[in-house]
């Protein structure tokens, strides 16, 4: 049994479909790791022990009566607990939403559930998808496998934990402004932001709608891959979901190659604040890439340095109209509702008690930045950076067919270190953030570990919207390097649990 | 609250210049509401009609209703508008229970339709041009009921239920520019505009425009400024002004109002105002100063609306008469007067007389029932004319009755009697009443003989020339024949067998 967890999706589903093993086997197997381990993690908000197991018996029934079985049948998932779930609970992290069982099902839970994947449960995070450690959630922070006193990478820290302590082989992130991307990175994972549009957000609460995008969280790029093919495509739900072919990224993760490809060193992404082992690794994987055949140029996008300006003035301001919502009066908490207390009296107590600090900051920021005196000055002008930003992605893809640069700034840092320094805590996105305000898709995997702390280190590869298939391309060529020349999949070298 | 002493309607016309503008709300007669597919039907239980995304939950996303903007864009046009080739939605950001997620999705800089105008006719007939500054999309709010107070608001309620099923019924808002020049027709006009976008929206069928359902909703804006003075002075809101006489009233209630406060040397608030249907007054709502702030910012969940040339014009080329226009049509093809239209527009009969004049019969009589007999009629039930048991066949069926010589008048109103009281159509009537006019001309011919002889007197006078005194024998005649004759023939008789030329 110990050995299923260790497994890939792939191998997972290859191993069910050949009765290797059943569908519950592996469940179980998942479930007793979870029991074992997550206390110290604490990856998990929810564990859905019945539902899961449900699931598992549906496919091995599936599986005896001779039907076919999808590429993920049976694989298990953690799933952060932002999208909605039917009849399971659905906080996004937050107190306010304690006890909220939702009555509908996400298109990606919808999607998810018609894949036979089975759902273990739901995954901690930053409170609204607000952070990058995961610290900010109201249910208290999750470890990091690597080294339990570290952070796991926000906002879906939950998530690449669960990757990384081996509690699950699959796993859905969101990402706004690097959520999927910077957890992976610290985690010694794979973690992927699809094209804007890619992947449905009906059912995904929001917290800043031009940026949320939810995507595939693994422990390879092939299983990124397969589990990206089972959420994306046109949803008639979400106006702003793409009407088209979703790219063919499995074809593309299992033929990784990079032979003559032009690839672009984002220039800006380099310099003070980058720790010293981070970019050396970095440089590392450029030389990697060069050697399997990629030319390699530099490419500058001045607009860059204003992303997280612009990032910090567009989130907070939809965040603020988004969380309106949250009034105690249809779902969720209800505080002061003693009958002595007025309506708003009761709203304003519920939402005093309901959201966390940074949550009440960004809502806060939003109000003023759209207030109207300031809206051209913030929003407008976030705005036009955006624009810029988009330019500048523009023209470097006529170059290059993909950027690459380290993911994160710095490896895991300690819980608490960044808490009190909203500053300190968001530049962990600073290499992140231009993707999101663009649309366009990015990855994250791992490079090695920083020689000064022996923690993971990220790279990222960015394409252009729609082009999603070539981060598959480069990925997998990188991580086949790599292992080769580790000798082994890099997360094999994390401490035991 | 203090009550104003209003000034006379005459004297504040005589210092004040008013100024309105008018916010008229349509909620469209789409199948489903404007960014999901929940029904729209009026009167199902509370909440019955709702989803996650008119519930405003966490993680649901909106999308736009086709037929919506489709409706929109008929609405824009039809108003003379330019159509925008490309607009967004906006959140309006404000926080009220029934608004499910505190934010309204409406349009703000980009609306679908701008720059237009509609030519509205007062009752005699004068045409006066009001410019129409928007028309935008957006979603209506749910519905508060609180209870336990006295006044049915909120304030004093102990608590308030809320019924989501209108929240998210498409909405369409007709803004006009400032209308000026009006001077004391302002009120006239008012009523007029309000009366013709009604017609125009059901012209157009993109709703039935009910005002007591609330399918139409007017704002009234109203300021007035010193004659001669060019600056517009501080306007109050009167919201929910939901008939068109109480558009009218409420205008002109406002006009005494200002001018009271104006020559006392007041000011006026920059409020809403509530409007009260028993005495035609207003009274103070919430005072709505420059701090007021929906922080409008583009709508991320939707993507921009971008028409097709090629479908506006399309959607143009199958605007339906306009009501103006036809009106004026039917007006000189009825060959009657402005005023005769009018009375014809105010008792709603105009589409049941184009039916029964459709179905057969001329198009004075058709006016003659529907404006006579059946108005009053109407007026006694309380009702439409349109909502008799009568339909504009059966009483073109009537007509042509009347005109083939099988019925008089009084015969008629019975029929229409018969029908009304449910006994079946005209024919139906007519044969179980035995209605059928006397045409025998034999038996005809013996009562009449019958009636001279009764009758010497007068029948000498008749003969001496005295013609008018006929009618004394016609009535005899009738009355001997249960008014079954045809009164004219009886006459013709008459005078045939007394040798006097008619």
């Amino acid at each position: 049994m110990a050995d299923l967890i260790k497994l890939t999706a792939a191998e997972i589903a290859a191993k069910i479909a050949s009765g290797e093993v059943t569908a519950v086997e592996v469940t179980e197997a998942h479930l007793a790791r979870i029991e074992a381990v997550d206390e110290k993690v604490h990856a998990f908000l929810h564990v859905d022990r019945e539902g899961a197991l449900a699931q598992a018996r549906a496919v091995d029934e599936k599986k005896a009566r001779g039907e076919k079985l999808g590429p993920l049948a049976g694989v298990p998932l953690a799933l952060k607990d932002i999208f909605t779930t039917e009849g399971m609970p659905t906080t996004v992290g937050s107190k306010i939403l304690e006890g909220w069982i939702p009555p509908y099902d996400a298109t990606l839970t919808k999607r998810l559930k018609a894949a036979d994947v089975v759902i273990l449960g739901k995954t901690n995070m930053d409170e609204f998808a607000m952070g990058s450690s995961t610290e900010n959630s109201a249910y208290g922070p999750t470890g990091n496998p690597w080294d339990l006193t570290r952070i796991p990478g926000g906002s879906g820290g939950g998530s690449s934990a669960a990757l990384a302590a081996y509690e699950a082989p699959l796993a859905i992130g969101t990402d706004t402004g690097g959520s999927i991307r910077q957890p992976a990175a610290v985690t010694g994972t794979v973690g992927v932001k699809p094209t804007y549009g890619a992947v449905s957000r009906y059912g995904m609460v929001a917290f800043s709608s031009s940026l949320d995008q939810g995507g595939p969280c693994a422990r390879t790029v092939l299983d990124a891959a397969l589990l990206h093919e089972a959420i994306a495509g046109h949803d008639e739900l979400d106006s702003t979901s793409i009407d088209a072919p979703v790219p063919a990224v499995v074809e593309a993760a299992r033929n990784g190659d990079v032979r003559g490809m032009r690839i672009g060193v984002v220039k800006e992404f380099a310099g003070e604040g980058y720790q010293a082992g981070v970019m050396q690794r970095f440089n590392e994987s450029v030389e990697v890439l060069r050697e399997l055949g990629a030319e390699i140029v530099e490419i500058s996008c001045p607009s860059f340095d204003k992303a997280l300006a612009a990032y910090y003035l567009i989130a907070p301001s939809e965040c603020s109209s988004n969380l309106a919502r949250f009034d105690a009066m249809r779902y969720g908490l209800r505080v002061g509702d003693d009958g002595t207390k007025s309506a708003e009296d009761v709203t304003a107590l519920t939402r005093e008690a309901g959201f966390g600090d940074e949550v009440k900051r960004r809502i806060i920021l939003g109000t003023y930045a759209l207030s109207s005196g300031y809206y051209d000055a913030y929003y407008g002008s976030a705005q036009k950076v955006r624009t810029l930003i988009t330019r500048d992605f523009e023209k470097a893809f006529e170059q290059v067919e993909v950027l690459i640069s380290p993911t994160t700034p710095t490896t895991a840092f300690p819980i608490g270190e960044r808490a009190d320094d909203p500053m300190a805590m968001y530049l962990a996105d600073l290499c992140t953030i231009p993707t999101n305000l663009a649309g366009n898709a990015a990855m994250s995997l791992p490079c090695g570990l920083a020689p000064e702390d022996g923690l993971p280190v990220g790279l990222q590869i960015i394409a252009p919207a729609m082009a999603d298939d070539r981060l598959y391309k480069v990925g997998a060529a990188v991580e086949a390097a790599f292992t080769a020349r580790w000798g082994h999949p890099l997360l094999e070298e994390a401490p035991a649990l | 609250m203090t009550v104003t002493e209003l000034v006379s309607y005459e004297d504040a016309l005589a210092t004040y210049d008013p100024v309105m503008g008018l916010e008229v709300h349509v909620e469209l007669g789409t199948k489903t509401k404007m960014f999901c597919g929940c029904a729209t039907t009026l009167g199902a239980d509370a909440n019955s009609q709702t989803c996650p995304t008119c519930l405003g939950l966490p993680g649901s996303l909106p999308v736009v209703n086709a037929i919506g903007i489709e409706s929109a864009i008929k609405i824009g046009l039809a108003l003379n508008c330019s159509i925008a080739e490309w607009c967004r939605f906006a959140r309006k950001n404000y926080f009220y229970p029934d608004m499910p997620k505190n934010f309204q999705t409406s349009q703000y800089d980009e609306p679908i339709a701008f720059d237009g105008y509609l030519d509205v006719q007062l009752e005699d007939g004068e045409v006066f041009r009001v410019q129409i500054e928007r028309a935008h999309m957006e979603e209506d709010t749910g519905k508060s009921t609180h209870v336990g107070g006295a006044t049915g608001r909120i304030h004093g309620a102990s608590h308030s239920l809320l019924d989501y099923n209108r929240a998210g019924i498409p909405l369409i808002e007709i803004v006009t520019k400032p209308i000026e020049g009006a001077g004391e027709r302002a009120p006239e006009v008012a009523k007029a505009y309000v009366a013709e976008l009604r017609e125009l929206i059901k012209a157009l069928n993109v709703s039935e425009a009910r005002m007591e359902m609330g399918q139409m909703r007017c704002d009234v804006n109203l300021s007035l400024r010193p004659k001669g003075v060019e600056k517009f002075g501080t306007r109050s809101e009167t919201k929910n002004v939901n008939s068109l006489r109480s558009v009218e009233r409420a205008a002109r209630f406002e006009i005494q109002r200002h001018a009271a406060v104006l020559s006392a040397g007041g000011t006026i608030i920059q409020e809403t105002r509530h409007f009260h249907e028993e005495d035609g007054s207003t009274t103070a709502g919430r005072i709505k100063d420059n701090a007021e702030d929906y922080r409008y910012f583009p709508e991320p969940d939707l993507v921009p609306v971008a028409p097709a040339r090629e479908w506006v014009e399309e959607l143009r080329a199958a605007l339906p008469e306009l009501p103006r226009v036809r009106r004026n049509r039917l007006r000189e093809e009825w060959g009657i007067s402005a005023h005769d239209m009018q009375s014809i527009l105010n008792a709603g009969a105009v589409d049941l007389i184009t039916a029964t004049v459709d179905a057969g019969a001329d198009s004075a009589s058709a006016r003659k029932w529907w404006m006579g007999e059946l108005a009053r009629r109407a007026n006694e039930d309380g009702v439409e004319p349109a909502a008799l048991p009568i339909t504009p066949e059966q009483v073109a069926r009537i007509t042509v009755l009347v005109a083939e010589g099988s019925l008089n008048d009084k015969l008629a109103r019975q029929t229409i009697e018969g029908v009304l009281a449910g006994e079946g159509d005209p024919d139906t009537v007519v044969d179980k009443r035995g209605l059928k006019v006397v045409s025998d001309e034999g038996a005809l011919g013996t009562a009449v003989d019958e009636a001279i002889e009764a009758n010497a007197a007068i029948a000498d006078k008749i003969r001496g020339g005295k013609v008018a005194a006929a009618g004394a024998l016609v009535g005899a005649v009738m009355k001997a024949t249960r008014g079954q004759a045809d009164a004219a023939r009886v006459r013709e008789l008459i005078l045939e067998k007394l040798g006097v030329e008619g």
